[in-house]
């Protein structure tokens, strides 16, 4: 009997139940969406802020420790101490390496330059070297051919990848460089081939400075070395890169004889916003109990990612970019917690509405609730019967507010963030909580007034 | 041997005395008439002895118990297993069959058995209708399965509120006989009602103005039944 009452009143009262059920749909798919996009946002925002760069720089011990000692910022470059790139596959290889986006290595020399211009103009640049590099005695003068300039340059050259195809140790590949890192350079021409060594990428002030335009020859030497470039593109960073010229990796390991060694490498990660005890982590790890300490390596903290890498390259200290991991943390913190909010401001949306729905329903069936009181039904199984009701329908629209959900997702992904967003099997559990817990909380009034009704009050008006 | 006592009953709505000092006996198998000008307490009075409120002052002995004492958990208990009640305004459930509606009151009572609700709504004349919404049948139909309803648990006193107020004459008659097969199968009946037919034809009719009885006329004696 207690089923065939329910199934007469939710068969039989269509309209009522399905205003009730489509409320539900609306909570539930609001909570669908917005916990599936919090869920996905640290991924979504992550992946928006790494086109604005690294936030791991890799170098030497040495470097580091002048780096530390004496607030030498470039540290690489003015040690002894090199890293090795065959390790750097490695970096692919650690317990988040799937959070490694890209990375990218440096090896630069201050370099003497002579310009080759096809415009026939001289240009001529001096300055002083690095360790790394060897200090050319003047002007030299090359008189191959008409539209060659003469002069020397002190100019910094940078040997990275571009677009570097790796094969790992794990068997599988992948293409990393600056040309996916810095995404925001602004390149008129071409990005320099790693697989073609005379490539130039120049800096525009240097360019606009000495009046190097795409397709000139650069003769760069130091230590007795000399290379020639060819300029390929011109590049806008909007910071000291401009005046700096990027060839491929090999070509300043040649320049300078060392041969596989870079000096730093720039990662950029998906990470995890620090918080208390990823700070105490990366102050001293070992002040860390096992348990927390495990805790934070398998979370990916940028202290945890930068710890891993120094496990994997030898004699290396990976320093978090603080800045940018810090602002990243804040931007995804704040994301977060917005899309949080938005989840809980529908919910409690919802619980009113049902809340309202529901005690409009137990008055309108007052007399028929009236009724079963005056026939001998106590007050818990008419409670029983009335909740039944309520979460049947609002187990009918959860179901449907939950794929409705999904599908707001989608629509937030791709307008907000141009891609799907991904959906989590959590959020399926998550939701039918939510949704008994609001269903549960929105009929406490209901009840309340149920409990209240007098057989004689609602039978007789008195 | 009386079915139920009221001694010196009251009941006070803040400072409307709605009933004073009413005593009345009503013997097992009577039929019993209440009749009233509006406000004179008759839905009070029918409150009270179908256990949905408690008088202010006095007792109700109904089978020989005080019931004007007993929790409200109390009085659902006694309204389930002693009383049958028949409204005005029939009061079914409007998404129930005739025969779910007859059945509810089995279900809170006991078990339901659909077999023993059909028969109830064959004794009524309803047993073709028994699958039809209460929007499906007509007053006198749906005031038939009420009286079915009341009296599906066999209890020991039928409770009516103006049973015929909203009915044709027609249907007040095929009411009024379903009445006169109950009381001879030895029911006892209470009926409250504004109609003097209604009330005649009960053994005794006890008259209420302004919450007090103003007489009671034995009905038997004067029609010379």
């Amino acid at each position: 009997m207690f089923w065939r009452m329910i199934s007469g009143a939710l068969f039989r009262q269509k309209g009522k139940m399905l205003m009730i059920a489509f409320t539900v749909a609306l909570g539930a798919s609001l909570a669908t969406a917005m916990l599936d996009v919090m869920l996905d946002v640290g991924d979504k925002v992550n992946q928006e802020l790494k086109t604005y760069g690294a936030n791991i720089n890799v170098m030497p011990k040495g470097a580091s420790l002048l780096d530390d000692l004496y607030g030498v910022e470039e540290g690489a470059g003015v040690s002894n101490q090199y890293l090795k790139e065959e390790e750097l596959g490695r970096i692919k290889t650690i317990f988040w390496a799937f959070n490694i986006v890209d990375f990218a290595p440096y090896l630069d020399a201050n370099v003497d330059v002579q310009l080759h211009s096809n415009a026939g103009s001289v240009t001529a640049a001096s300055g002083t070297s690095t360790e790394t590099s060897v200090s050319s005695g003047g002007s030299t003068s090359s008189g191959g051919s008409a539209n060659v300039a003469s002069g020397t340059a002190g100019v910094e050259l940078v040997g990275t990848w571009f677009s570097h195809h790796l094969e790992l140790p794990t068997g599988e590949s992948l293409d990393t460089g600056i040309k996916n890192m810095k995404s925001w350079w602004d390149v008129s021409g071409e990005w320099p081939r790693d697989d073609q060594p005379t490539s130039a990428l120049v800096g525009s002030i240097l360019a606009s400075q000495k009046g190097i335009d795409v397709g000139d020859t650069l003769t760069a030497s130091t230590q007795g070395r000399q290379q020639d470039f060819t300029v390929v593109g011109i590049f806008n960073a909007g910071g000291e890169e401009d005046e700096q010229v990027y060839v491929p990796l090999l070509a300043v390991q040649q320049l300078t004889g060392r041969a596989g060694l870079v000096s730093s490498v720039e990662v950029s990660a998906l990470t995890t916003p620090d918080n208390e005890l990823s700070r105490r982590a990366a102050q001293n790890p070992k002040s860390l109990s096992i348990k927390e300490w495990e805790t934070w390596y398998c979370t990916a903290y940028v202290s945890a990612i930068s710890y891993q890498i120094e496990e994997v390259i030898t004699d290396s200290v990976a320093k978090p970019i603080r800045q940018v991991a810090e602002s990243e943390g804040a931007i995804l913190e704040k994301t977060q917690l917005l899309m949080l909010l938005i989840t809980v401001l529908s919910l409690v949306g919802a619980a009113l509405g049902i809340s309202n729905l529901i005690t409009a329903s137990v008055m309108e069936r007052s007399r028929e609730i009236g009724l079963l009181k005056a026939l001998g039904a106590h007050n818990l199984p008419i409670s029983w019967l009335v909740l039944a009701e309520i979460l049947i329908t609002a187990v009918v629209g959860g179901v449907a507010g939950y794929f409705a959900g999904i599908g707001f997702a989608q629509i937030i992904g791709h307008s907000v963030f141009g891609s799907a967003i991904d959906v989590k099997p959590m959020v399926i559990p998550l939701v039918a909580v939510l949704i008994f817990v609001v269903t549960l909380a929105g009929s406490i009034p209901s009840i309340r007034l149920l409990l209240r009704l007098r057989p004689a009050e609602v039978l007789h008006g008195r | 041997m009386n079915l139920l006592e009221l001694k010196d009953i009251s009941k006070i709505y803040g400072n409307v005395k709605a009933l004073q000092d009413i005593n009345l006996e009503v013997s097992q198998g009577e039929w019993l008439s209440i009749m009233g000008p509006s406000g004179s307490g008759k839905s009070t009075m029918m409150n009270i002895i179908g256990c949905m409120d408690k008088p202010s002052n006095g007792s109700v002995i109904l089978d020989g118990a005080d019931i004007s004492k007993e929790s409200a958990r109390g009085l659902t208990d006694i309204r389930r297993d002693k009383i049958g009640l028949i409204f005005q305004q029939f009061h079914l459930i409007s998404y129930l069959t005739a025969l779910e509606n007859v059945m509810v009151a089995q279900y809170y009572h006991s078990m339901p058995d659909e077999k023993e609700a059909l028969e109830a709504l064959d004794r009524v004349g309803l047993g073709e209708r028994a699958k039809h919404l209460p929007s499906q049948l007509s007053g006198g139909e749906q005031q038939r399965v009420c009286i079915a309803r009341a009296l599906i648990n066999y209890p020991m006193l039928i409770l009516a509120d103006e049973p015929t107020g909203n009915l044709d004459e027609a249907n007040e008659s095929i009411v009024l006989d379903i009445f006169k097969q109950m009381h001879a199968d030895g029911r006892t009946i209470i009926v409250v009602t504004h109609d003097p037919e209604v009330a005649l034809q009960a053994q005794r009719t006890v008259v209420l103005e302004h919450g007090k009885v103003a007489r009671i006329i034995n009905n038997e004696q004067d029609t010379g039944r």
